[in-house]
């Protein structure tokens, strides 16, 4: 993918993110993702049904690479089972850690793949990941 | 100002972030290099030539610091691990046992975490009541608003001597004298302070001043907690161990030096000490007073700049530090320090560890540039020239 087409996917995100603003649910469970930088600060909240992802939900104040890498984190987790998406978000810090890395479930996220050349971009791109697995690991028996 | 004497400035960076920690002269690096290769040894321990250097070149160096904020006594200042374990001390050491439940300490939501939160754990480990001066539009403390805040439980006023979002100077001359009117202890938090104004405690009339080395010149890991004698002699040590006792028994009895190694336990930082005095002396030389103009100065140059640009909100144009905090419009501060940083740029994004101000300020995260005493003109300029872009969103990816 080259840059120009990374560089809109990554604005459009950001710009129009995904289910962006939270909902009062009480299926859904809810977790506050601080990024240590003190900057970064985004909710995300989960509803899980019979073991699949139904909704994932998310507000807060971040930066382009934390909104737009939450953004599409959530299109791709939507309607997956737990495993299935926990191994996604390992594929994807994988790639944001320069290991070796499953690119055929990635989808969009792809866009994120040469984000390790600005080391002090890697933090905002996993913070999704993070809160996601948080809650997801409660569900892995 | 001489640039030459700053080795990291050769590294083609354009370094804004003075408020976080400043760069260090060849001075201040070549005595730390100095005691290591040539006299390395403990304080206070040996009775050996290089050993009592130490102590000399040590206690030099306290003696530095008193004239520098013109204390009393050398034994007035207590050397720390920077301005944060001087608070800490002085929390723990003096108001946990002087203080009681429902006595009230004033703050305001402007101060950074490390003097906001020791007296939140405070709060919780005794039942004292923080409470909060408020701040005028332009998020600055007036005497009259702390007089408004005063009742009969208050027992502290705790405030930076200048804030490091937004650089305003607090008048904390007149605030000691309202308060010490009205039997209130003073502490103040000098860390962007002291680098850069002129600050007399005698005549500011301040009971304890907290402030970091490092942000004047010196190594990182050193600090100072200054006290006025009487009340410094009361502060229980944090910590105990060796260097700070006269004698221990089997009978678990101790006695406790004075003043000021009994709040110096264990081996200090001997190398960041002395380079501190290195420090004190560049300052010197070159003049407090002209570090204060030179860095206000700046400032002025830098708020006209960057009102010419129209995608610039600044948020302290007429503080009087030399703190400017800025975003570009629409743009999150995070993203705009990250550009910056394509173009060699240092600043700050974020909430400056003031996580309470964004309450008053109802802005969460600003860029902040802090100069100091190397910068110049010419990198304001090249700064202008940076921001001067409608493209710095997409640029920062």
């Amino acid at each position: 993918m080259d840059n120009n087409l990374k560089r809109s996917i990554i604005l459009e995100n950001y710009s129009n993110p995904f289910n962006k603003g939270l909902i009062d649910d009480p299926n859904y469970e809810k977790v506050n993702m601080n990024n240590e930088s003190c900057i970064d600060n985004i909710d995300i909240m989960i509803n899980i049904d019979n073991n699949t992802i139904k909704d994932v939900r998310f507000d807060g104040e971040a930066c382009a690479i934390s909104t737009s890498a939450t953004s599409i984190m959530l299109k791709e987790l939507i309607g997956k089972n737990i495993k299935d998406a926990l191994y996604i978000i390992e594929q994807y810090e994988n790639m944001i850690e320069e290991r070796k890395y499953d690119d055929a479930v990635l989808g969009e996220a792809i866009v994120y793949n040469e984000i390790y050349k600005q080391p002090n971009r890697k933090k905002c791109a996993l913070l999704p990941a993070n809160g996601i697995k948080k809650i997801l690991k409660n569900y892995v028996i | 100002m001489n640039r030459d004497d700053f080795p990291m400035l050769k590294n083609n960076v354009y370094y804004f972030d003075n408020g976080a920690t400043t760069l260090k002269p060849k001075e201040v690096i070549a005595s730390t290099v100095d005691y290591y290769e040539n006299y390395s040894g403990n304080a206070h321990r040996g009775d050996y030539d290089i050993s009592l250097k130490v102590d000399n070149v040590y206690e030099n160096v306290r003696e530095k610091v008193r004239a520098f904020i013109n204390a009393e006594d050398a034994s007035e200042i207590i050397f720390t691990s920077g301005a944060t374990e001087s608070i800490n001390m002085v929390v723990n050491g003096f108001f946990k046992h002087n203080l009681k439940k429902g006595d009230e300490v004033l703050i305001t939501k402007a101060e950074h975490a490390s003097l906001a939160l020791p007296w939140f754990v405070l709060e919780k480990e005794i039942g004292i009541v923080i409470k909060y001066i408020e701040l005028t539009n332009d998020m600055e403390v007036t005497l009259d608003n702390v007089k408004k805040s005063i009742t009969n439980r208050t027992k502290v006023i705790a405030l930076a001597h200048v804030t490091n979002v937004m650089g305003d100077i607090r008048p904390i001359k007149e605030i000691s004298k309202y308060a010490h009117a009205n039997n209130i202890y003073v502490v103040v938090d000098g860390a962007q302070s002291i680098p850069h104004i002129k600050c007399d405690v005698k005549d500011l009339d301040i009971d304890f001043l907290a402030f970091s080395a490092h942000k004047m010149l010196g190594p990182t890991g050193v600090g100072v907690l200054y006290g006025k004698y009487e009340l410094l002699d009361k502060v229980i040590p944090t910590n105990v161990g060796g260097g700070m006792n006269t004698i221990f028994t089997s009978l678990n009895e101790y006695n406790l030096k004075g003043l000021p190694w009994r709040l110096e336990a264990g081996t200090p930082n001997i190398a960041g000490v002395i380079g501190f005095g290195s420090a004190i002396d560049y300052i010197n030389k070159i003049g407090i007073d002209s570090i204060s103009k030179h860095c206000a100065e700046l400032k002025r140059y830098a708020v006209s700049k960057l009102s010419n640009l129209n995608n610039i909100d600044v948020y302290n144009p007429n503080t009087e530090g030399s703190i400017i905090a800025f975003n570009v419009r629409n743009i999150f501060s995070q993203d705009t320090a990250i550009y910056l940083n394509k173009h060699k740029i240092c600043v700050r994004a974020g909430n400056h560890c003031a996580k309470l101000l964004k309450e008053s300020l109802g802005i969460n995260n600003t860029c902040r540039i802090s100069f100091y005493l190397y910068n110049t003109k010419e990198e304001i300029d090249y700064l202008i020239k940076v921001l001067d872009n409608e493209n710095i969103l997409e640029e920062s990816l």
